[in-house]
C-alpha cells in the first residue's frame, strides 16, 4: 500500500475540531501559524444539517428514528445536530467484565459542540485543589487564578448569559442579561427559596444580545437541533470560520487519525491517518501537534502510537493515560404539578436549555458524602415529542375522549430534574486499547472498564432526597420510583452516559504521575499537547466544556510562544 | 410581489455572496425563516400523498385505524387519531422493526382470533357495543389479574396505545390540540403569563 504524505510541513496539526480544536485552531492561526485540522467526520452545512423549526409532523419517523430507534437511547433523537451516536457502525468499543460505559461520539466538524446543553459553568477555585481540601484525588498543576483570564477570554468571546451572584461554588462570568423565567422556573425557584436552596438563572452559552454580528437567540428552544443563526456557541459556527478567515488554516474532513508518529529526536514529526472517503492511508506533516479528539478518542490514538523510543504509547511514560477516567454522577427524577394544569396556553419556549439552575449550595457544610452537585431542572409546555405520553397513557389507560382529554390536561404539568455531581477517580475506572478488536480501518479500539464508589452512590441518594423536597414544597407530587438497590441504586446513571467522560491524559507537576504539564504539553515529548477533556484532574459538578475551552485558549497561547522562541 | 416574494429574494442574495466551498455560513434571521418554511411547504406537499400500508396488509391495516381511532377519536372541534396519521406512522415503524410486528402484528391478530370465538366475526366486522366489550377488557392490566388469557392482548393496546398517542400528539391536529404555541421566531422571551397562584 502506498501511503500518500503531504509535501507540506504544517505548523501545528490539530486533531478534532470540537471545542479544543476549536479554540486551538482560532488562537494558532489568529496568532500567524499555519495548521491543518484533521477531522474524522465530514463537513457540515448548517442549512442542510441542522432541523431547527423542523415540526415532528414534517419527517416521516416523526423524530423516532428508522424502527424508533430512538424511543431505546438518551438524548439524541433525529432532530438532534449531526452526528452525535452512541454506537458508529465499523467502529465499536467493547467494555471490561461487569462494566457497563456508553460512549457517545460526534463525527462531523464541530463535534459535539454542535449539540451540546450549552451550560458553561466556571470550575471554582476548591474543584483544582481536590486534595488538598479533602485528601481525595489529586491537585491540579493549576489554579482558579490561572484560568480566570482565559475564562473572560472565553465568554467574552462566544458569549454567555448568567447574572452575578457571589456563590463560593460557582465563580461570576461575563455574562449577557439571562431570558426570563419560564413558569416552571418561577414554582421551583419559590420552593428552593423555602428549602433555603440556591437557584438561580443559568449560564448558557446562547446570546441573548448581539455578539461579533451574530444575532441574538430568537427563542425556540431548540439549541441541541444546531442553531442557523448561530446564536448559540458551536466550534463550527464561531471558533473555526474566523480560524478559516485567516487563510491559515487547512481542514481536512473525514480523517480518521490512526497514530502519532515520532522521530528519532524524539519529537512527533506526522499524524498517520485514514481517508474514510476512499480508504487511502495518509499522513500529514507539522512541528506541532494538539490532540483534541475528545478524552477518550485522544487517549486512544496516544496509546495506540507505540514506538521504540515510547512502546506504551506516546507521552505514556507515565502510564496514566487511559487511568482516572470519570464521567458526572447523574441522577434524574420527576414530579407532576397540578397548579400547571391551569396555565393558559402560552409560548414557553425561550432558549434552548434551562432559564434557572441550583448551583452547589452545600459548600458551607459537612455533608454524607464529599464534593458536591448542581441541580438542572426543565419540564412544561415544550414542544410535543415522541415518548413524551407514555406517562400519561400507562398510568391512566383506557381509550377514547378521556384519555385524549387527560393527555391535554398533563401535558406541561412535569417537571423533570437532574443531577450533576462529582465523581472521584478510582482505580477501576479507566480505558485501555482492547488488544483483540480494531475498527473497520484497523486501528486498535478502546475498552472501558467503569465503577461508581460509595461516594458517589450517597450523591444520588442525596440528589434523589433533594428532588422529592424540592417537588412536595412546590405543591407536585414526586412521580420516580427510586430503587435503594441493584447496580443503578438512587438511578444513578450508566456510566458515559452524562457525557462528561474526564482525566485520561491528566495534567500535573509530577511526570511520574501524569502526562502533561500545566500547559497541557506532555510531559515527554514537547511538541505534542492534548487539550481536551483528556487533561483534566478532577471532574468538579460543572459541565466541563467552557473549561476545556479556557485550559485550551491557554495552551494554545502557550504553543505560540514557544514556537516564536524555536522551543518546539 | 408580497413580502414573501422579498423574503426568498433576500435569501437568494444571502447565498449568493457565500462561497458555495464555504464550510459555514450565517443566515440574517428573516432569511433562515423564509428558508425554513420553503422547506416546510415542499415537505408539507409530499406528506399528502395517499399512503399505502408498508407493513400491514389491508385488513390488519383497516384493523390499526379503527383501533387508532378509537383510543385517540375525533370529537366536535379536534381530529382524532386517524386524521393525524398515527396510523401511518405506526405502519412504517413495524415496517422497520421486527418486535414492533411481533407485537402489533401478533397483536391485531390475537384480537381476531379473540372476537372470532366470543362474536363469531373479525374486529372489524364487530358492532360497536361488541367493539367496546372487547376494547374494555384489554384497556385496562387489572382485567389480566381476573382472566389472563387477557395479558397478550392487554400488552398489545398498551403498546399501541403509546404509539398512538405518539403519532396524535407529534401531528398538526394534536399539536394544536394541545395548544402548544411555540416553535416561533420571538426578540424577547416575555417569561411567564401572570396566573393567580403560580
Amino acid at each position: 500500500m502506498q501511503v500518500i504524505r503531504s509535501p507540506k510541513v504544517y505548523d501545528v496539526c490539530i486533531v478534532g475540531s470540537g471545542a479544543a480544536g476549536g479554540t486551538a485552531a482560532k488562537v494558532l492561526t489568529e496568532g500567524g501559524l499555519e495548521v491543518v485540522m484533521l477531522e474524522a467526520g465530514p463537513t457540515l452545512n448548517p442549512d442542510k444539517d441542522f432541523k431547527e423549526h423542523v415540526w415532528p409532523y414534517q419527517l416521516p419517523h416523526r423524530g423516532a428514528g428508522i424502527a424508533g430507534i430512538y424511543y431505546n437511547i438518551p438524548y439524541i433523537n433525529e432532530f438532534t445536530a449531526p452526528n452525535a451516536f452512541f454506537t458508529i457502525p465499523g467502529e465499536p468499543y467493547t467494555t471490561g467484565p461487569d462494566s457497563k460505559f456508553m460512549w457517545l461520539r460526534s463525527r462531523i466538524v464541530g463535534g459535539r459542540t454542535n449539540h451540546w446543553a450549552r451550560i458553561a459553568l466556571r470550575f471554582a477555585d476548591v474543584d483544582f485543589r481536590g486534595r488538598s481540601s479533602d485528601g481525595m484525588g489529586d491537585d491540579w498543576p493549576i489554579t482558579y487564578q490561572d484560568l480566570a483570564a482565559y475564562y473572560d477570554k472565553v465568554e467574552s468571546y462566544i458569549g454567555v448569559f448568567g447574572s452575578k451572584e457571589n456563590i463560593p461554588s460557582a465563580p461570576d462570568g461575563i455574562f449577557l442579561p439571562p431570558p426570563k423565567p419560564r413558569c416552571t422556573e418561577t414554582i421551583i425557584k419559590k420552593a428552593c427559596d423555602r428549602l433555603n436552596i440556591l437557584c438561580v438563572p443559568s449560564r448558557l452559552a446562547i446570546i441573548t444580545k448581539e455578539v461579533n454580528g451574530r444575532p441574538p437567540c430568537h427563542y425556540c428552544a431548540q439549541c441541541e437541533r444546531g442553531c442557523m443563526t448561530a446564536s448559540n456557541f458551536s466550534s463550527s459556527q464561531v471558533m473555526l470560520p474566523p480560524a478559516l478567515a485567516t487563510g491559515r488554516m487547512t481542514l481536512i474532513p473525514n480523517a480518521m487519525a490512526r497514530e502519532v508518529l515520532v522521530g528519532k529526536d524524539g519529537k512527533a514529526k506526522a499524524v498517520s491517518y485514514v481517508d474514510k472517503t476512499n480508504r487511502q492511508e495518509r499522513q500529514v506533516r507539522a512541528r506541532a501537534f494538539v490532540i483534541g479528539a475528545s478524552a477518550c478518542e485522544s487517549a486512544r490514538l496516544l496509546l495506540n502510537s507505540k514506538s521504540t523510543l515510547f512502546p506504551d504509547g506516546l507521552g505514556n511514560s507515565s502510564g496514566v493515560i487511559g487511568r482516572y477516567l470519570t464521567d458526572s454522577v447523574g441522577s434524574s427524577g420527576y414530579g407532576y404539578f397540578p397548579q400547571l394544569e391551569k396555565v393558559p396556553p402560552h409560548n414557553h419556549d425561550g432558549v434552548g436549555g434551562m432559564h434557572m439552575y441550583i448551583p452547589w449550595w452545600k459548600f458551607d457544610r459537612k455533608n454524607d458524602f464529599l464534593r458536591g452537585y448542581h441541580i438542572e431542572f426543565g419540564g412544561g409546555r415544550g414542544m410535543p415529542r415522541f415518548g413524551q405520553f407514555n406517562g400519561t397513557c400507562r398510568e391512566f389507560e383506557g381509550y377514547g375522549v378521556g384519555l385524549k382529554q387527560k393527555c391535554q390536561q398533563s401535558y406541561g404539568a412535569f417537571i423533570g430534574l437532574a443531577g450533576r455531581g462529582e465523581m472521584i477517580p478510582n482505580q477501576q475506572t479507566y480505558c485501555e486499547i482492547d488488544p483483540d478488536v480494531a475498527d473497520e480501518w484497523g486501528i486498535p479500539v478502546l475498552r472501558f472498564h467503569f465503577k461508581w464508589d460509595e461516594n458517589e452512590i450517597k450523591m444520588a441518594k442525596d440528589m434523589q432526597e433533594t428532588f422529592r423536597a424540592i417537588v412536595e414544597k412546590a405543591g407536585g407530587t414526586y412521580m420516580t420510583k427510586v430503587e435503594t438497590t441493584g447496580d443503578y441504586p438512587y438511578r444513578i446513571s450508566v456510566g458515559g452516559v452524562i457525557l462528561h467522560e474526564l482525566g485520561t491524559a491528566r495534567m500535573g507537576t509530577n511526570p511520574r504521575t501524569s502526562a502533561l504539564n500545566g500547559f497541557c504539553q506532555t510531559h515527554d515529548v514537547k511538541n505534542v499537547f492534548v487539550t481536551d477533556g483528556a487533561a483534566f484532574v478532577t471532574n468538579p459538578d460543572k459541565n466541563p466544556t467552557l473549561t476545556i475551552m479556557a485550559l485550551c485558549w491557554r495552551a494554545s497561547e502557550f504553543l505560540l510562544q514557544e514556537a516564536k522562541k524555536g522551543n518546539l | 410581489m408580497n413580502s414573501d416574494g422579498i423574503q426568498r429574494r433576500d435569501v437568494l442574495k444571502t447565498l449568493a455572496v457565500v462561497p458555495a466551498s464555504a464550510l459555514i455560513r450565517l443566515v440574517p434571521l428573516q432569511a433562515a425563516e423564509t428558508a425554513h418554511n420553503a422547506v416546510r411547504e415542499v415537505k408539507a406537499a409530499s406528506a399528502a400523498a395517499a399512503y399505502a400500508p408498508k407493513f400491514f396488509n389491508p385488513r390488519e391495516y383497516t384493523t390499526l385505524q379503527s383501533l387508532c381511532q378509537a383510543i385517540i377519536p375525533s370529537d366536535d372541534r379536534w381530529g382524532g387519531a386517524l386524521e393525524a396519521g398515527a396510523p401511518e406512522f405506526i405502519d412504517l415503524l413495524t415496517s422497520e422493526n421486527e418486535e414492533y410486528q411481533r407485537r402489533l402484528g401478533g397483536g391485531i391478530m390475537w384480537l381476531d382470533a379473540t372476537c372470532q370465538k366470543r362474536f363469531d366475526k373479525a374486529y372489524v366486522e364487530c358492532s360497536p357495543s361488541e367493539q367496546k366489550e372487547i376494547l374494555d377488557l384489554i384497556a385496562y392490566r387489572a382485567n389480566a389479574e381476573k382472566d389472563p388469557s387477557l395479558a397478550t392482548g392487554i400488552g398489545f393496546f398498551s403498546f399501541l396505545r403509546e404509539l398512538t398517542a405518539d403519532g396524535y400528539f407529534s401531528s398538526k391536529i394534536g399539536i394544536a390540540y394541545l395548544g402548544y404555541l411555540g416553535n416561533t421566531y420571538l426578540l424577547e422571551f416575555p417569561g411567564c403569563p401572570p396566573v393567580p397562584d403560580l
